[in-house]
């Protein structure tokens, strides 16, 4: 049970040569081979690694795209057309590219909630989930600019909508939004800077995901049961979890590459086939599934609230939807983190979940008679399960007896080597 | 694990490991090229391309003593009609005067029109001497302005750095005054 960091021991004299002047190997060793991580970790752990792998995947298949992609009005949908009719493999990999997108956030969704369950936010680990929020609002600008670029008419409506939004901004909305079209309406300046931000970012992204990565590795994995663990109770990255990391990407590849196969247009709109038309609206917009519950959150807000017009409101309540999570370790009072061990808490984290998904079916849908309120409804609820249940339920909830360590639920009494 | 085969035993050190180890391993390289190939194949030329990859040209409006450049797969190619005296120039070199040895009728098909990819073979610049007025270098065919490449009225390297003759593309008459080149 080899648990303790082990020095790295080099016997081949060029790779000494080269450690004694940039000690990059023995980084590596430290972070991905003899790395102490919890021996109790679930599959819900794979989906970190996994987000990073669908990261590389992106930025590889959208340079390669960018190779043959055209960031004109007059071109750009004829080249994403060229893409998927022309270039060799173009339509795999943009498929690749545009289900790449809807399983990042599906991926990295999944890793949120695993941290909400397992309270991952909690100290010292606050500043770790604060990149990691920062990450996701850095994916949601890539992934909106990254939709605008085939230039079909969901591309052009999603790019007014969406860029409006900052026309809700007193005084200076109405320049804010000239300035960030670089004209009176979405055009040829709009569509050149967002593929060149759409480019950028995810760059931004991949040195954000090093800091979250450094914060991680200060104080290593939460795990299941959520208590600080001894030595004893880690074990090394490799091979247990680069294994596991392994075996969870080729279960990912399953799915991905099912959709990119046999179902490669089920998550997209149809009409963005049809080439961007500034006349003419189609009959119901919506966004990406991956931004429904936003989306139904910005719609709930239809009524003026003191002296903030419905507009604003709407667009300020979907921006805090998000930002309410940078407060999230202060905002949940309890000591405890995983909901192993709070069994009222573990009732209102899935009512949340169920509450983002009836958001994201009231996005989904045009916001009319019963599912207004609904979506009014939900919305105050994601908000008062922040703001109002955490703080309190912290203080009210009685928690289960937490273990000492993880061998006391695991083995019998007095039982001191962990299970194989 | 409940299998009771021979195979199980370690025999030679584990011949079934061994066997599984590398079945593994050619599924890692043989599914690791398979997916690394279209991030290759997609730089090589798309359709589109490839369906622009041949030209016609009209020979009628070429008048004898001249020659036109046309365009053809992004490179010129010079379309010459040449004169008898050309020709006969052209043919009247013995090969051992050639650094690149060819018989002027392996490069044409009608020795009148004389079909070659237009860059230069040294270092890709195109040579003058297409267009009335420009230099046509000292054997009275092609010069080179970048580095002093001279080329006959067949297109062969006879001066300078270059070490090839100017290459001759596939093409096909059409017609008596329609070529397809490509």
């Amino acid at each position: 049970m080899a648990s303790d960091v082990e020095p790295m021991v080099l016997k081949n004299p060029t790779l000494r040569w080269i450690e004694e002047r940039l000690p990059i190997l023995s980084f590596g060793y430290r972070h991905l081979v003899a790395y102490p991580t919890p021996r109790n970790l679930s599959y819900w752990w794979n989906f970190g690694s996994l987000a990073g792998m669908i990261l590389v995947i992106q930025i590889v298949t959208g340079v390669v795209l960018a190779m043959h992609y055209t960031p004109h009005v007059a071109h750009a949908f004829d080249s994403v057309e060229h893409i998927m009719r022309d270039v060799n493999w173009g339509w795999l990999l943009r498929y690749l590219h545009s289900n790449g997108a809807s399983m990042f956030f599906a991926v990295v969704y999944i890793h949120i909630f695993r941290g909400l369950y397992y309270g991952s936010y909690k100290a010292p680990r606050e500043l770790l989930w604060i990149i990691g929020v920062v990450i996701l609002f850095l994916m949601m600008m890539t992934a909106f600019m990254g939709y605008v670029l085939p230039w079909g008419q969901m591309s052009f409506w999603a790019a007014t909508v969406i860029t409006n939004l900052f026309s809700a901004v007193p005084l200076v909305g109405e320049s804010i939004v000239t300035w960030l079209w670089g004209g009176f309406s979405v055009d040829n300046p709009t569509l050149n800077r967002f593929f060149s931000l759409h480019y950028l970012l995810p760059f931004v992204i991949v040195g954000v995901v090093f800091l979250h990565l450094a914060a991680l590795h200060t104080h290593g994995s939460n795990n299941p049961v959520g208590i600080d663990l001894t030595k004893k109770d880690k074990i090394p990255f490799h091979p247990y979890y680069t294994v596991k990391d392994l075996f969870g990407f080729a279960v990912f590849l399953l799915v991905y590459l099912g959709l990119v196969f046999f179902a490669p247009d089920l998550l997209g709109h149809p009409d963005n086939y049809i080439p961007a038309n500034p006349l003419v609206t189609p009959a119901h917009i919506v966004p990406e599934w991956y931004f429904l519950p936003f989306y139904a959150i910005l719609r709930a807000i239809t009524f003026d609230i003191l002296f903030i017009p419905a507009k604003l409101g709407g667009v300020i309540a979907m921006i805090a939807s998000i930002a309410v999570l940078f407060f999230l370790p202060w905002l949940d009072t309890s000591k405890v983190r995983s909901a192993r061990y709070r069994p009222i808490y573990r009732i209102f984290f899935w009512i949340l979940v169920a509450d983002c998904f009836v958001l994201g079916y009231v996005g989904a849908n045009p916001p009319e008679g019963w599912l207004v309120t609904l979506g009014q409804i939900a919305t105050l609820w994601y908000f008062a399960h922040f703001l109002v249940v955490l703080p309190i339920l912290g203080k009210l909830e009685r928690p289960l007896p937490v273990p000492e360590s993880l061998s006391a639920p695991v083995l019998p009494r007095g039982a001191a080597v962990p299970a194989e | 694990m409940a299998d009771t085969t021979a195979s199980v035993e370690p025999v030679e050190g584990g011949k079934r490991r061994d066997f599984l180890e590398l079945l593994t391993w050619s599924t890692v390289a043989v599914g690791t090229a398979a997916a690394i190939w279209p991030f290759i194949h997609q730089m090589n030329p798309s359709a589109d391309v490839l369906a622009l990859a041949s030209v016609e040209v009209d020979l009628s409006k070429i008048p004898p003593g001249s020659a036109i450049k046309v365009m053809w797969r992004g490179k010129p190619v010079f379309v010459r009609h040449r004169t008898p005296e050309e020709i006969a120039e052209a043919r009247a070199v013995p090969l051992s005067e050639l650094r690149d040895p060819e018989p002027d009728s392996a490069r044409v098909k009608k020795p009148e029109w004389l079909i070659m990819v237009g860059v230069c073979t040294h270092l890709g610049c195109i040579p003058l001497g297409t267009a009335a007025g420009e230099p046509k270098g000292e054997y009275g065919g092609w010069f080179c302005p970048c580095h002093g490449s001279h080329y006959d009225t067949s297109g062969r390297i006879r001066k300078g750095p270059a070490p090839t003759n100017l290459p001759v593309p596939q093409y096909t008459f059409l017609s008596d005054t329609l070529v397809r080149i490509g």
